[in-house]
């Protein structure tokens, strides 16, 4: 199989160049049209997102791409719910620039949410138009109209989509925030339905083309050489070290940035690994051991306070108050995608075309516009499914280098990164630290809430995080600190009498920072989810009862949630921790609540943990997931994806710290980098709260968010010591067990 | 100077050209053959993404030198699992199970298990997390790996 091919028929065929004509409109008004028009990207015309050929084939059109999740499934499934096409009828074009519309960026958990309604507000649209001019053909009027399979029959005839616009622009407007009346979804046959995802066949019998498995003629093969400190300069190159390696084309150097193409993908493995190169001494990274000293000694761009009620202050400073205090903190973390990045880069006739399994290929375009001086228009990215990446992890900067040694060698280059390159060189889940401060009266009740959260600024004028090759070759190069919006979740869904919640941007942050799944706000509920239990604690309360006592009790939606949880789990209802265990391994359970950015996806938890005294381990056997994000679409592939969270996260939390010296990232393969394996993944309770007639919200992270607090409430339930660091080491649970006043 | 090494792939006696024969096996599948099963994903043999079978075994195309390798020895990839168009048990329990996400770890999953179930009957599930110990899956995919193992021990 070969993409390439597939994809230039489609640019010479219908993809890119659609003949305009009008839905009813007389063909001789759309040649004088002109023939050829390109194909429309704005999110404002229904021609953007869909076509029908002349067989009622529907190609969909999104700026969204699959990362793994199984959207390509699921918004198949709403585009051919909403036109009542079956589903093996609809393909789906997905981060073409030159093809697609820019929905944004494929984060955010927005696809469903955002890209997969304005397919179906497309559909829906295309949908009520096909209605209109069948009507008009048939003579019946529209309400006596019935659809099936992309036919539509009244009056004892029939028409067919490819009949009606076949090969023809709708031509029609889209205004996202009127949109038109979508189908009633209790005539839903296909969204809802566990539809069998439409990649796995080709994905477990090896047809599937991954980027890194993506060719075009005439390639060459690139490895690039990275400094080995952060910030280190070149300063000189042995090209004689490799001359005993057939097969290579090219040693490229700019500036810092040193890369070698080959014929072969093997010779440039083995000339990457043994050119003899000089760089500079750089010490650019704080001391590990103090990391967090430097965190928070680190320069405050600009404080954001993220939620303000009352007096803080004075509810603390009341004479009767009893007063907490905690600090907790979030280890540096790498995406850890199982392929590293990989990409394929052509320079021809003045115009750059970009392969990759980047997220963004919209934002990428016009960074690499900005790093070789072209206009955007002369830059084509599309993406090819990856390995997944969490985020923003090395795609896009894989592109970069390729691109830059296409140019230097005038041919087609694909690069793949090594697993040193992804685990040193994609930008991380950046340090979080986070103080938290409260208040109760005698009673039991809190008075005050605040909290401060010390995370890296987001710089003004976009979220893409600057490119490695542009900045270590010194070409024009966007400054930016892009950690995504990492200040959501800070502000709490309780109500409390006074709160202040306040997000400390940090000037700088010793890595590269970029946006890792459930950007921020797994942190933040994190070690707000974990402190409002250390009140419960002290309240003497059940940690559920002491959560719903304060929130919001208009919020139906939330305390369902919670207590399908609760029940799904046979949560006992007490004070933690629990009383009197013996022997080595004791147990507890936790509970832990999100509204994804108080606005969105409910989600509450409990996970029930074995902590070996002795050894500090800790195991996760159950954990039990109560979700409400709205409509659902694919309920397996939700659950796919609330597994995925959940797995994904357990690790983070008892394993994931990225390991580094003065000069650079030391933890630069699995070993010592190590993620959760078969053997201690939980087993995972799943209860699914489908709403059909609200709106989809995304799924993509906020599970990943109630998971590193659930497993800390409940490692105090267990032992009644609390874990305030991630990752939860058996080292620092036996420091903390230890340092247990309580202690015998 | 390019070496002409003789290869049994997917029950065909195949040639590649490599100029370095500690090439490993892997980038002979991928490069030189063109085939997508095998995948890279560390180089190391920690992943387990590369997983072939060699003579019925399991093991990293990654570490494996082509040197190594007689012109005897069987190598099946995902490719050459299948029977015709008739799936291995494994493969089509994991679309049963619709046991992946992004995918990339698939290959190892498959082929390990696949080696795995040949050699034992009625795994539990402890032993068949225990024959998975070292490959690994990013996603989270895990529980329905387990199970689409199990699915596929049943069907004998």
């Amino acid at each position: 199989m070969n993409i390439h091919a597939s994809r230039r028929d489609m640019l010479k065929g219908g993809g890119a160049l659609i003949v305009s004509f009008s839905i009813g409109g007389p063909l001789s008004e759309a040649l004088a049209q002109g023939a050829g028009a390109a194909k429309p990207l704005a999110l404002t015309e229904v021609d953007s997102f869909l076509s029908i050929d002349p067989k009622g084939v529907v190609t969909c059109y999104t700026g969204k791409v699959d990362l793994g999740t199984g959207i390509d499934t699921s918004l198949r499934q709403i585009v051919a719910e909403e036109l009542d096409v079956p589903l093996r009828t609809v393909n789906l074009i997905t981060g073409d620039t030159q093809l697609t519309p820019d929905q944004g960026t494929t984060w955010g958990s927005l696809s469903i949410q955002v890209g997969g309604v304005q397919l179906r507000n497309a559909a829906a649209a295309a949908s009520d138009a096909l209605m209109a001019e069948a009507a008009k053909r048939l003579g019946v009027k529209p309400e006596e109209l019935t659809v099936a399979d992309g036919v539509i029959s009244g009056g004892g005839k029939k028409v067919s989509y490819g009949e009606l616009i076949g090969g023809k622009q709708f031509s029609l407007k889209l205004d996202h925030t009127k949109p038109p009346k979508a189908k009633d979804p209790k005539d839903y046959k296909l969204v809802g339905k566990p539809v069998p995802r439409v990649d796995i066949p080709d994905k477990v019998t090896a047809k599937f083309t991954y980027m890194q498995d993506f060719r075009v003629p005439g390639m060459l093969h690139g490895r690039v050489v990275r400094p080995p400190a952060l910030g280190a300069k070149l300063e000189s190159v042995d090209e004689g070290s490799i001359k005993d390696i057939p097969g290579i084309v090219k040693v490229v150097r700019e500036g810092d940035f040193l890369g070698i193409v080959a014929q072969n993908e093997w010779a440039a493995i083995k000339a990457a690994r043994q050119i003899k190169a000089t760089w500079s001494k750089a010490e650019t990274l704080p001391d590990p051991a103090k990391l967090w000293d430097h965190v928070r000694n680190s320069k405050v761009f600009r404080d954001e306070v993220t939620s303000s009620i009352g007096n803080v202050g004075a509810a603390m400073a009341e004479l009767d108050a009893r007063t907490f205090k905690a600090t907790y903190d979030f280890a540096v973390h790498t995406h850890g995608s199982i392929g590293p990045s990989c990409a394929v880069a052509e320079f021809k006739d003045g115009k750059l075309t970009s392969w990759s399994a980047s997220q963004a290929t919209h934002a990428l375009r016009r960074q690499l516009a900005t790093m070789f001086g072209l206009s955007p228009d002369n830059v084509r990215c599309l993406y090819v499914e990856g390995a997944g990446c969490y985020g923003r992890n090395g795609h896009e900067d894989a592109a970069a280098d390729a691109a830059l040694l296409a140019r230097a060698v005038g041919k087609p280059v694909r690069v793949q990164w090594s697993r040193a390159d992804e685990h040193g060189w994609d930008p991380k889940g950046p340090p979080t630290l986070i103080d938290l401060r409260a208040s109760m009266d005698k009673a039991g009740n809190i008075t005050a809430w605040d909290s401060d959260f010390f995370i890296p600024q987001q710089t003004a004028g976009g979220f893409h995080v600057p490119l490695v090759a542009a900045s270590l070759s010194g070409m024009p190069a966007d400054a930016h600190t892009a950690p995504g919006n990492i200040f959501q979740n800070s502000a709490v869904p309780y109500k409390f009498p006074s709160i202040r919640t306040v997000c400390r941007r940090l000037e700088t942050t010793p890595f590269r920072p970029s946006w890792i799944r459930t950007p921020g706000r797994m942190q933040n509920t994190y070690a707000n989810e974990c402190f409002i239990d250390e009140l419960a604690t002290a309240a003497g309360v059940d940690p559920i009862a002491f959560r719903l006592k304060y929130l919001e009790p208009n919020d139906k939606r939330g305390l369902e949630t919670l207590n399908r949880a609760a029940a799904l789990a046979k949560w006992d209802t007490r004070p933690s921790p629990r009383k009197e265990q013996s022997g080595d391994v004791v147990r507890g359970r936790g509970v832990t609540y999100v509204k994804y950015e108080l606005a969105r996806t409910y989600v509450a938890a409990v996970a029930e943990v074995e902590v070996d005294r002795k050894s500090g381990e800790i195991r996760v056997p159950r954990f039990f997931i109560a979700h409400d994000c709205g409509q659902i679409i694919n309920p397996d592939g939700l659950k796919n994806q609330l597994e995925g969270n959940i797995i994904q996260t357990v690790s983070r939390t008892l394993l994931e710290e990225i390991k580094f010296d003065r000069a650079m990232v030391t933890s630069l393969d699995w070993e010592s980098y190590p993620i959760l394996k078969f053997p201690d993944v939980p087993e995972i309770v799943i209860d699914l709260i489908d709403r059909p007639s609200e709106r989809p919200w995304g799924a993509g992270e906020p599970s990943a968010a109630v998971v590193p607090s659930a497993i800390s409430n409940a490692v105090f339930d267990a032992t009644g010591v609390r874990l305030r660091s991630v990752p939860f080491t058996p080292a620092k649970v036996k420091a903390a067990l230890a340092a247990d006043p309580r202690r015998v | 100077m390019a070496k002409s090494v003789s290869l049994n792939v997917n029950g065909k006696a195949v040639k590649v050209n490599v100029d370095d024969p500690d090439m490993p096996l892997l980038y002979a599948l991928r490069d030189n053959l063109g085939l997508h099963g095998p995948r890279f994903g560390c180089g190391l043999g920690q992943c387990g993404a590369c997983t072939v079978h060699v003579d019925g075994k399991a093991v990293r195309s990654c570490r494996v030198p082509l040197s190594t390798l007689k012109a005897s020895q069987k190598v099946v990839t995902l490719e050459g699992l299948a029977k015709g168009k008739t799936l291995h048990r494994v493969q089509e329990a994991f679309i049963a199970e619709q046991a992946a996400q992004c995918g990339y770890c698939i290959n190892g999953m498959i082929m390990e298990s696949a080696a795995f179930l040949a050699k034992t009957k009625n795994p539990s599930e402890a032993d068949i997390k225990k024959a998975l110990a070292n490959n690994l899956c990013r996603c989270g995919t895990h529980a329905r790996i387990v199970r689409a193992v199990k699915r596929a021990a049943t069907v004998a």
